[in-house]
């Protein structure tokens, strides 16, 4: 068994609050999962999850209140763990003052390359992520989404084994997150590990291979997006509108939602042969017909409203 | 070691540069001019004197001025500005980014000193002096006061680990007038009769840093001599002092929660 | 293209500068009120030396220099005028030599007009001697100051001991020039007498480079010579009484009777005269004068 790129054990975040700082609030609850090389991994779950303190304890930018980490076998406390991964933070800022061309090469400085090779590297990616024409700009006048991409590129500009990166596609036009999830693809390719948190569901359900859920700082599920989600097929969807002079069945109509022209049904499967008998003597135009399965979000959901009906927070005494 | 600091210091200076910093050169220069050409009409004889008077104090002044304000941002700034966050995700340890931020901003008070010192070989010129042997003691009272703003710029690195700009700037002005008045706290403890309170004078004036020690600007006015062994003595004092207050802040910083 | 202007910056266009000219009249207002009559009285916030030092944070030396700028404006702005108040030159002085004790020409210019009497000075010569004697013990090496002082006990208090001792000691720096070391001798042996002055106030005129002190010592010279001149022209005319059974009337009268050789003119050019009590004494239309303070008998040392 080859080593996991990330092995988390045990991770617990702790902050003391109140105006003494006496209380303890555990943002993070004993977390342990392993992400196996080569994978896209997604982190999902609701604002407030916990999901920036893993990346940030995972990063060092925090300091754990127990458990340990490893990245490719290195402790997280090892400094020489940082120099084969990248790392996009949330709502990422930069020096203003610096070009994306200069930020870029300043953070290459950090791993070890020749001027040449340098000024090779920075060029490429800006290209990747779309930022050669603003290359020359300051970063003071981009927008958020130049602010994202220049954000990624830095955070693989030195061909990482595993990047971190929280909230990537935050801030971006759809062409951005297509570009984007079009990166990640690539670096999968490539065989690095790519671990991003997100909570724009279905771009974790197209690509991730496996997915961990946080709430209320606690993991409640990891697995394939397929796995967590049952495939059973509970109901049938069917789209269509209407033709000629004859009306619709008025069950029909009450139970379909429109817009426009257009009227969307859903019907038990036992039911779909004769809805469509139904419509079929209407004469009605039939648009699509297809399985309404439950997704991510639908477990998501409900996950978050039981974890809000059993306890807003989770509130550990002081020690 | 230097590979990483060495970027974090030029990157600073490049930020310092970038934030117009180096402006108040043209004001400094504006001083020395008006100074250089009015000398002459006020203070008839002594003109050699006052413009070393006016332009020592000026570089001290100014400097002392950017070391603070600079100074105090230089930590918090990039927390504030989560700009710490990306790069400390790469392979640089905590105290290499400390010792890198505080070389950056050491560079651009020294370069900045650099051109001062030029205005100021400019001003003596100007008024018809040239430039003798005893105007060694010029420069070593310059040197002197890179030391004293060397250690302020610690003093406010270590403030800037823990602490907001505006109460690093306060405790930073505080130490450093303390540290003027070193040799008065010592005098007011050696008279006061209670021997607590002089016990306390003691401790206080040890810890402090002694910034009159750093002051030579009447003496080269004067154009006396200034011993070597003052000059080993201050270097040596100076870098164990700056020494000891990157240590106190890589401590502190190392173990500091980034929010 | 610009952008529209705001009402707002048609308002401030007109209103700010209206309001900049109301601040400066109600200014002009303010300051002919709290003007005093005659003298714009001058205070100095602080006159404590040690005070002075405390706010200097450390720029001593350049704030003695700011000191002693005012310290000479002072004088300059009121040496000469009807009843001029020197009031706040001790103290002007007293800052500047606390902040830099090596700023020796304040110490210089105190000797002289700190001492000085009438309406060149304050009058005050046991101020100038504390602030010279301070001088001394700050400068070591200055042997001017030394000089300085000499001349002080020597003109103002007519203390030729003490002045005699301050040359002596002065005479003791190894870059003294020797007439110190004649001055001292010159002095215990022949105080007040006006050829010892004469040397006092050259050295001291050779010694400074103040340009007022310059004139007041040529003054004094001239002064001197003509006192010097006046005592020889009454011996004569003594003489000539004695001859003659009259004193002289005029200078021509002395040459005729082969007394002088030529009409002696006074450093200014113009021939003395004779009064009608035979005491010879200057030429009205001449600058040349001789103060009261040489005229003054000189006493012996106390």
């Amino acid at each position: 068994m080859s080593t996991p790129a990330i092995e988390i054990i045990g991770l617990t975040k702790d902050y003391a609050v109140g105006f003494w700082r006496k209380r303890m609030r555990r943002s993070l609850d004993s977390l342990t999962l392993q992400v196996e090389e080569g994978e896209i991994f997604g982190f999902l779950g609701p604002n407030g999850a916990g999901k920036t303190t893993t990346l940030k304890l995972l990063m060092g930018l925090i300091f754990p209140t127990a458990g340990t980490a490893r990245i490719r076998g290195c402790s997280i406390d090892d400094v020489r763990m940082h120099q084969d991964i990248g790392y996009l933070p949330e709502q990422p800022y930069f020096y203003d003052y610096l070009t994306a061309r200069e930020l870029l090469d300043y953070y290459a400085r950090f791993s070890n390359y020749g001027a040449l090779e340098r000024r090779e590297r920075v060029g490429r990616f800006l290209d990747l992520v779309g930022l050669a024409s603003a290359g020359d700009v300051q970063l003071r006048k981009y927008s958020k989404g130049m602010l994202q991409r220049a954000g990624i590129a830095q955070a693989i500009l030195h061909d990482p084994k595993v990047i971190f990166l929280d909230e990537p596609m935050s801030g971006l036009d759809p062409v951005g997150r297509r570009e984007v999830r079009d990166i990640i693809v690539d670096l999968k390719k490539q065989g690095r590990t790519v671990f991003f948190s997100t909570h724009i569901l279905s771009d974790a359900e197209m690509l991730c291979d496996r997915v961990a859920v946080l709430s209320g700082g606690k993991l409640q599920g990891v697995g394939a997006p397929a796995d967590i989600v049952s495939i059973e097929v509970h109901a049938m969807e069917i789209l269509f509108e209407e033709r000629g002079k004859h009306p619709l069945p008025n069950e029909l109509k009450e139970k379909a939602t429109t817009i426009g022209g257009r009227y969307r049904v859903e019907v038990a499967e036992a039911e779909l042969y004769p809805a469509l008998a139904q419509l079929e003597s209407c004469n009605a135009r039939i648009l699509s017909i297809s399985p309404v399965r439950p997704t991510l979000e639908d477990y998501f959901l409900r996950l978050v409203g039981r974890e809000e009906t059993i306890a807003p927070q989770v509130e550990v005494n002081s020690r | 070691m230097s590979a990483t600091t060495g970027p974090v210091a030029i990157n600073t200076f490049r930020e310092a540069v970038r934030d117009r910093v180096l402006y108040n050169l043209v004001f400094f220069a504006l001083v020395m001019i008006g100074a250089a050409v009015l000398v002459g009409q006020i203070s008839i004889g002594i003109e050699r004197l006052v413009i070393v008077n006016l332009g020592l104090s000026a570089i001290s002044l100014f400097g002392l001025v950017m070391a603070i304000f600079i100074g105090v941002g230089l930590v918090s700034k990039e927390i504030e500005k989560r700009t710490l966050h990306s790069l400390l995700a790469k392979p640089i340890r905590r105290w290499e980014f400390l010792v890198g931020k505080y070389a950056g901003l050491l560079l651009t008070l020294t370069i900045n000193t650099g051109f001062m010192t030029l205005g100021l070989a400019a001003a003596l010129l100007y008024v018809g002096r040239p430039l003798v042997r005893p105007d060694v003691s010029i420069v070593i009272a310059i040197y002197f006061i890179l030391l004293a703003l060397a250690l302020v710029t610690a003093l406010a690195l270590f403030f800037s680990c823990f602490s907001s700009p505006m109460l690093s700037t306060l405790f930073t002005l505080a130490i450093y007038i303390t540290g003027i008045f070193a040799n008065d706290i010592r005098a007011f403890g050696d008279l006061a009769s209670s021997p607590l309170v002089k016990a306390f004078a003691r401790v206080v004036y040890y810890l402090v840093p002694n910034f009159h020690n750093f002051n030579v600007i009447a003496a080269a006015a004067h154009g006396e001599g200034i011993p070597f062994s003052l000059v080993a003595q201050n270097t040596l004092y100076a870098a164990c002092y700056v020494t000891l207050l990157l240590l106190a802040s890589s401590a502190i910083f190392s173990t500091r929660d980034l929010k | 293209m610009s952008r529209p202007k705001q009402k707002v910056t048609w308002i401030a266009a007109t209103w700010v500068p209206l309001l900049f000219a109301c601040v400066a009249a109600l200014q002009v207002g303010i300051d002919a009120r709290t003007r005093t009559a005659i003298q714009e009285q001058e205070e100095l916030l602080l006159s404590s030396p040690s005070a002075v030092q405390k706010i200097s944070l450390g720029y001593d030396s350049l704030l003695a220099d700011v000191y002693w700028t005012r310290a000479v404006q002072y004088y300059g702005s009121r040496a000469g005028t009807d009843h001029p108040n020197f009031d706040l030159l001790w103290p002007l002085l007293d800052i500047t030599t606390t902040l830099d004790p090596k700023l020796v020409i304040a110490y210089r210019f105190g000797a002289v007009f700190l001492s000085e009497p009438g309406r060149a000075g304050a009058g005050r010569t046991d101020l100038a001697i504390k602030l010279v004697k301070r001088g001394i013990a700050a400068n070591p090496d200055q042997w001017r100051l030394g000089a300085d002082l000499g001349f002080l006990y020597y003109w103002r208090l007519k203390d030729y001991q003490d002045s005699a001792a301050a040359y002596l000691e002065a005479s003791k720096e190894p870059d003294a020039p020797l007439w110190l070391k004649i001055m001292a001798a010159r002095v215990a042996q022949k105080g007040g007498s006006l050829e010892t002055s004469r040397m006092i106030w050259s050295q001291l005129y050779e010694s400074t480079q103040n340009q007022t002190v310059r004139k007041k010592a040529a003054e004094i010279l001239r002064g001197l010579k003509a006192q010097e001149d006046e005592t020889r022209l009454d011996e004569l005319a003594g003489e000539y009484q004695k001859r003659f059974g009259r004193f002289p009337a005029s200078m021509l009268e002395l040459r005729d009777a082969g007394l002088v050789r030529g009409i002696p003119l006074d450093p200014d050019g113009y021939p003395y005269i004779f009064g009608p009590n035979g005491k010879s004494r200057l030429n009205p239309q001449s600058s040349v004068v001789i103060l009261p303070e040489i005229k003054a008998p000189p006493s012996p040392a106390k």
